[in-house]
């Protein structure tokens, strides 16, 4: 990062404070993926079932669950795991929509056909029961939550890339590239697909926060993610056998966890298009 | 402060029409604008467009609006008729309307008054048209909204006046919608339009840009005859001196806010009195000029390794047609006196030895459903030769740049580059040809010519990397410096991105990046086209001057026959995909052989050339 586009990206972040906010959320939410381990007062998967259900006190800052672990530090230790999912899930989905959809919005014809026809048939299926779906045959385990977050988001970006390439494939500057010694895989890569990004930062963006939803819904409804684990989706489907008895905490924090994760990526995406875009920078 | 622009007029807008209804009063002027300010506020503060404008129109009276882009000659246009932008308020002075303050009258109060009426016609007439409801319906609501009358009543009306403005088969026109009609008939359909309800005052905002030349003459022809038989007052808002000096019985030349002239166009044209004026006409090709009259080059160096916006600093000592002295001055160029056209007819001209650099034979280019771009086009270009191919839109002009530049493919033909067949080899994999580095291309908009996210520097570089193979560091930034130079873009520009230099800079960075592998080939599509008036003038010389430096060949598409004339030996008029004539150039203008040709010539609108009415 030049130091250009750093103050250009301080000079963003000073005149939208909410972008400013979300984006210090963010770096906390990451700060804790990776340090969360070391700095919970409590191992988040040993039971101490004298201690079991005990409601948010100066010592147990969200109260404890059923087997009396302390629910702050499962919910901190949670986040490595659910952050890493939806990354990883959406890093996929974005890097093979993108190149796929930026290829057949240049190219149009056959493979855009094609790929065109496989994503309405995709966008047919109600995604969450179509995610269920590919974790239930392919084995419950994490990877295979990430593989089907990344098909069910799949959709968006090849959508996305396409018709964002489609309108700049006969722009002057694509052309003077390939005056310039391009090939047309080339003017793709390096000049195309780097001129959507901004745009595309902004569905990564939300994106992020809809593939964490995604990730703790299956885990809630029990596949993917299995018990002790610490994960915020198993966190509140456990939780929710205790409500109606009144022990609100142990789905209350997962729960918003979970929202503030969700919002914080959402109201970055805006402010990410501003920082992307060098024609933001006058 | 009334609530400005409301949906109402927003309405009005998308019809393209607007009208306003006064009370006449027959006291002279029709219009009068004194000392108008108009602000806008911008991220930046406020930004002054018009800067104390005062002007009158008489009523039948047409009154020309000239001025480059940015002189905010559309502005008070808007300000006159209230279309100003939310951000945009007249900040001082005043606009009377038949001797009425209509300044900061609302909305609503100006249409309560009846009587005479002010009507605006936009530059992009497909734009103003609304694409899903048919013309006479668009007519009618223009008529319905200002008279009360039955939908029957309105669809005659508007039938009469698709016959006032002289449209072909006007009852099968009534039914169509815009996408169905051609440019120079949406603007005919917007002229209807605007006279629909009589209008005492019309205002034409640069009626005929993007428009061909023949169909630019109809439209005008056809405005001055309406204005003419109704006694309507036009103000003419145009960049187009030629244009100006045709139509207008008066003409104000505004630059930066400010009116600089005001006086008659045969006097404003051949004696103006204002150094920006003086520049203005210096920089217009007329029907004997040559490059080096449109600005003297010599100054143009030195203007541009000291100001940041070479084009926009005004060199006050410009004098008429080129007489300035050379400025002998520290930069690198070595000024050569420039030799016109006609000197060259004997002594730059290639000899008749010189090998054909560049021979296209029989080409053909078909797309998909039959139709055919290319028809059997043949020419030849000599080393060091400047070929001119002129045709109006859909003449197929563009699909031979990109055809020759090997980006797209023939679908019959030849094309020989250097005695070598470079069809053979898929336009897909050119890029690694040798010869890719020969053949470089300028396109027409600077703007849309640059990748956004690559700033000059990078922009130049590129095809060096790629075709130079060139690494990054001290001979590359010295090569990218000097095309720069070399294009007249000062190296202090080159750490920009596009949206931060201004449309002449953009066309500079767009010279350097071709002309930065030494090309043999310069394919020059409309290089101009997006440019003011001043800007291309400058831009033309530099062309001009590197072909000298390195001996290139041009092939210089246009559909302004003017600058053709200058820059080309031979031109190549073409027609609906095919070569209607072509031969010398002097020869050709002077006496073209072929009925197109010489419709083509005709409407060329010169400077101090006859004044309609």
């Amino acid at each position: 990062m030049t130091s250009s586009t750093l103050r250009h990206t301080v000079w963003i972040l000073r005149g939208n404070p909410v972008t400013a906010i979300a984006a210090a959320g963010a770096f906390i939410l990451c700060l804790l993926a990776i340090i969360g381990p070391w700095i919970v007062p409590f191992d988040p998967i040993a039971s101490d079932v004298a201690n079991a259900l005990q409601p948010p006190s100066a010592k147990y800052w969200a109260g404890t669950d059923q087997l009396g672990r302390d629910v702050f530090s499962r919910l901190i230790v949670a986040t490595r795991l659910d952050l890493a999912i939806a990354a990883s899930a959406v890093s996929l989905s974005f890097v093979l929509g993108a190149v796929v959809g930026a290829l057949c919005g240049y190219t149009g014809g056959r493979l855009d056909r094609y790929v065109g026809r496989f994503v309405d048939v995709l966008m047919a299926f109600p995604l969450f029961v179509l995610a269920m779906a590919m974790v239930a045959a392919l084995g419950n385990r994490v990877e295979n939550i990430v593989i089907a977050t990344a098909i069910i988001n799949l959709p968006f970006y090849i959508r996305f890339a396409r018709a964002e390439v489609n309108v700049r494939r006969n722009a002057g500057w694509v052309e003077a590239a390939r005056a310039s010694g391009d090939s047309h895989v080339s003017v793709v890569l390096r000049f195309l697909l780097p001129n959507v990004l901004p745009a595309m930062a902004v569905q990564v963006s939300l994106n992020l926060g809809w593939a964490i939803l995604n990730a703790a819904g299956l885990s809630f409804i029990g596949l993917g993610v299995s018990a002790p684990t610490p994960e915020w989706g198993i966190m509140v489907a456990e939780g929710a056998r205790f409500i109606s008895t009144g022990k609100w905490w142990l789905v209350a924090f997962p729960g918003l966890a979970l929202m503030l994760t969700v919002l914080c990526f959402n109201l970055l995406g805006d402010g990410l298009r501003d920082i992307l875009d060098p024609r933001m920078r006058t | 402060m009334d609530p400005g622009p409301s949906a109402q007029d927003d309405g009005a807008v998308w019809l393209g029409v607007r009208v306003l209804t006064v009370n006449v009063s027959e006291t002279a002027p029709l219009l009068a604008i004194e000392d108008l300010h108009v602000t806008f506020s911008t991220r930046r503060g406020l930004v002054e467009a018009v800067r104390g404008v005062s002007f009158s129109v008489a009523a039948g009276e047409t009154l020309g609006v000239v001025g480059e882009s940015g002189s905010g000659k559309s502005v008070t246009a808007f300000a006159v008729t209230r279309l100003l932008d939310a951000s945009g308020r007249v900040s001082q002075g005043r606009i009377r309307f038949a001797g009425e303050d209509i300044t900061r009258a609302s909305s609503k109060q100006l249409r309560r008054i009846h009587g005479a009426a002010i009507s605006m016609i936009f530059q992009n007439p497909r734009g103003a048209l609304n694409p899903i409801r048919t013309v006479g319906q668009q007519i009618a609501d223009a008529i319905m909204a200002h008279e009360p009358i039955s939908a029957g009543a309105g669809r005659a009306r508007a039938l009469e006046l698709l016959k006032a403005v002289l449209i072909r088969e006007p009852e099968k026109r009534l039914d169509a919608y815009p996408h169905e009609l051609s440019g120079g008939m949406c603007q005919r359909v917007m002229i209807a339009m605007a006279i629909a309800c009589a209008p005492k005052l019309l205002i034409a905002d640069e009626p005929t840009t993007g428009l061909d030349v023949t169909t630019q003459k109809t439209v005008m022809d056809l405005l001055a005859k309406i204005t003419a038989e109704r006694g309507m007052a036009m103000i003419l808002i145009t960049h187009d001196l030629g244009l100006a000096s045709r139509y207008c019985q008066r003409v104000c030349v505004m630059e930066q806010g400010q009116v600089v002239e005001e006086a008659q166009p045969l006097s404003l044209f051949s004696a103006p009195q204002h150094p920006y004026t003086k520049r203005l006409v210096a920089a217009s090709p007329t029907a004997t000029s040559t490059i080096a009259d449109l600005a003297p080059e010599a100054l143009l160096p030195s203007a541009v390794s000291h100001s940041p916006h070479p084009e926009e600093a005004a060199p006050a000592a410009v004098s008429k047609h080129g007489s300035a002295v050379p400025e002998p001055s520290g930069a690198s160029f070595e000024t050569k006196p420039v030799a016109s056209p006609q000197d060259e007819g004997s002594g730059k001209k290639p000899a008749p030895g010189t090998p054909l650099l560049l021979e296209v034979q029989n080409l053909v280019k078909r797309y998909d459903r039959g139709v055919v771009a290319v028809n059997d086009v043949s020419f030849a270009i000599r080393a060091g030769e400047s070929l001119g191919l002129v045709g109006e839109s859909g003449s197929g002009k563009s699909t031979i740049s990109r055809l020759v530049c090997r980006l797209i493919d023939a679908s019959e033909g030849e094309i020989l580059f250097d005695g070598q067949a470079i069809g053979t080899l898929p336009a897909r994999d050119f890029h690694r040809s040798p010869l890719r580095k020969d053949i470089q291309i300028v396109f027409q908009d600077p703007t849309d010519s640059l990748n956004p996210r690559f700033n000059a520097f990078d922009c130049i570089a590129h095809p060096l990397r790629r075709l130079l193979n060139m690494k990054d560091g001290a001979a590359l930034t010295a090569r990218v410096s000097e095309c720069a130079e070399r294009a007249g873009l000062p190296s202090s520009l080159l750490e920009r991105f596009p949206h931060q230099l201004s449309g002449g800079q953009k066309a500079r960075v767009g010279i350097a990046r071709a002309i930065a592998c030494r090309p043999r080939l310069l394919i020059l599509d409309e290089p101009t086209a997006a440019l003011d008036v001043s800007v291309q003038a400058v831009i033309l010389q530099l062309l001009d001057r590197l072909r000298r430096e390195d001996d290139l060949a041009l092939l210089f598409v246009s559909h302004d026959l003017n600058v053709v004339r200058m820059m080309c030996e031979r031109t190549v008029v073409m027609q609906n995909g095919a070569i209607v004539e072509q031969g010398e150039s002097l020869a050709l203008f002077a006496a073209p052989q072929t009925d197109y040709a010489r419709t083509l010539l005709e409407a060329v609108l010169h400077l101090g050339g006859p004044t309609v009415r």
